[in-house]
């Protein structure tokens, strides 16, 4: 292969013209058109389809490092199930994702004045373990936890009456930014439990995730990072901060493919000078 | 004996899981479910393991000047004042050896360690995080060279994938008929994540899974002790 060396474009252009094209979009909202994907519709309709008053997990598997991605996600399907009379069980692998949900509770809780905490809706906080805690859960999960992240007992929370393991769930959503998370959800809970999951992920991390939304529906539907999280904004009528995050993500994405082009030109520019022996 | 013993302990819990998945009825289905108890509780305390190895290590560093040893006071320093923080006054509903500290959160607005978690830890946070779109800007803009028939078909998997995740690609080919949709990018790159990628992810699992397995099978056995220390 020959061997070209390319006068390279000072990478600090590319960072100026990234943050330009990241910060103006997110201060001057341009609303580009969001267009909803197969997966986004599949979570959608699992939470629109599931009877109110029924019982779900949403695992917060992430820490704030992610939470620009997975926050407006979980934030829009949290306000789908309260709108839907879905009692929420809060748990996380991740030690930080009991913050990330009281976050979103607090914030939305003013728009939801008739959800009550512990009637309907329960953050029963971290614990380790990973994959050996959801089994742990399947099997017994009053001795999981025995109490919520404020050290009340769950026999005192009405929510938690008759919460014996993953029987009395409708679904299990996990918005996850790596290991634990949605991938141990998969493997115990629809694997060996038989429970519907869906969720969650980073972009970076969905290509690895997309293989479990099969035939098998071991995941029914999965929300890939800002995209997803916009298209959920728009199917549940509740435009949020993914929905403005977009304009900025598309600009981002369109700057980086400008650079691919220029880079490719100087490539081939600087080829057919060698070759004539410049 | 020393090296005997847990490796005894390994070889009987891992053929007792073993079996336990296969026949989840007494007694071992018992012993697994007892078993899960137990990982839980060294978990826990695995934490508590963790944060005093990262005490150790970064005092070690500071005491020996190794390196940079400037910036292993800055994580010691940050590190007690979050901990001394959730000790003394607690956290949000839960609160510490002080009580609630109502002074400090008339004052903050906040208990202490919820103030540094959501006016410093988060941002910093995010920041590590975002810096990232920009060495992976860098990264794509200098390896996204059509250079060999690989290289070109990866390109144009990432820029096909990069556009249709985009609002870009709804308005470059929202237009096309009905009759070609098919090539309405979203659907271009849907279809690109979902089979070429989905086939090559499986490959990586199925690969990834026997490599566990067999991994497993030699600690189980005793043939890889790597994990008890020493050579």
């Amino acid at each position: 292969m020959a061997t070209v060396k390319r006068k390279q474009l000072d990478r600090r252009w590319l960072f100026l013209f990234l943050f330009v094209g990241v910060a103006l979009p997110l201060i001057f909202v341009i609303g580009l058109p969001i267009e909803t994907s197969e997966n986004a519709r599949m979570v959608y309709d699992l939470v629109e389809t599931t009877p109110p008053g029924s019982k779900v997990i949403l695992s917060f598997d992430y820490d704030p490092g992610s939470k620009p991605e997975l926050h407006p996600m979980a934030t829009a399907v949290m306000k789908h199930c309260f709108d839907r009379d879905i009692k929420v069980i809060v748990t996380a692998l991740w030690p930080m994702g009991v913050q990330m949900a009281e976050e979103i509770f607090s914030d939305i809780h003013d728009e939801y004045p008739n959800v009550k905490y512990g009637r309907d809706y329960v953050n029963l906080g971290f614990k380790a373990g990973g994959i050996v805690t959801i089994q742990s859960m399947g099997k017994q999960f009053r001795e999981v936890f025995p109490e919520d992240m404020n050290g009340t007992s769950i026999d005192e929370l009405p929510i938690m009456d008759g919460m014996k393991n993953f029987d009395n769930l409708s679904f299990v959503c996990s918005f996850s930014a790596g290991d634990p998370g949605i991938k141990q959800w998969v493997q115990v809970t629809h694997d060996k439990f038989n429970r519907p999951v869906t969720g969650g992920v980073t972009g970076v991390s969905a290509p690895a995730i997309l293989p479990y939304v099969n035939a098998q529906q071991q995941l029914i539907g999965l929300l890939a990072g800002l995209k997803a999280a916009a298209e959920y904004e728009l199917l549940s009528k509740s435009p949020g901060t993914a929905t403005s995050g977009m304009d900025a993500q598309s600009i981002a994405h369109l700057i980086i493919i400008i650079f691919i082009v220029i880079g490719n030109i100087n490539f081939w520019r600087d080829k057919k000078a060698e070759k004539r022996g410049e | 004996m020393k090296r005997k013993i847990p490796l005894i302990i390994t070889f009987v819990v891992g053929v007792v899981l073993i079996f336990a998945e296969f026949i989840p009825h007494k007694p071992f289905g018992l012993i697994s479910g007892e078993l899960e108890k137990w990982y839980l509780i060294i978990a826990g305390f695995a934490i508590i393991l963790g944060q005093l190895n990262l005490f150790k290590v970064n005092l070690f560093k500071i005491r020996y000047k190794q390196k940079n040893w400037q910036y292993f006071i800055l994580t010691l320093v940050s590190f007690s004042i979050m901990v001394l923080c959730g000790i003394f006054w607690g956290t949000q509903n839960n609160p510490g050896v002080f009580g609630n500290g109502v002074a400090i959160v008339t004052a903050m607005g906040d208990k202490p360690f919820d103030y540094l978690f959501l006016n410093v830890y988060q941002h910093l946070s995010a920041t590590m995080f975002s810096l990232l779109a920009f060495f992976i800007a860098s990264a794509a803009y200098r390896a996204f060279i059509a250079r060999t028939t690989e290289s070109n078909l990866l390109l144009a998997a990432a820029i096909l994938v990069m556009l249709g995740n985009t609002s870009m690609g709804s308005i470059l080919t929202g237009w096309l008929p009905e009759s070609l949709k098919f090539l309405h990018l979203p659907r271009i790159s849907e279809f690109i994540m979902k089979y070429p990628n989905t086939a090559g992810q499986r490959a990586i699992m199925i690969g990834a899974g026997l490599g566990i397995i067999g991994s497993s099978l030699r600690i189980i056995l005793g043939i890889e002790r790597s994990y008890l220390g020493g050579k």
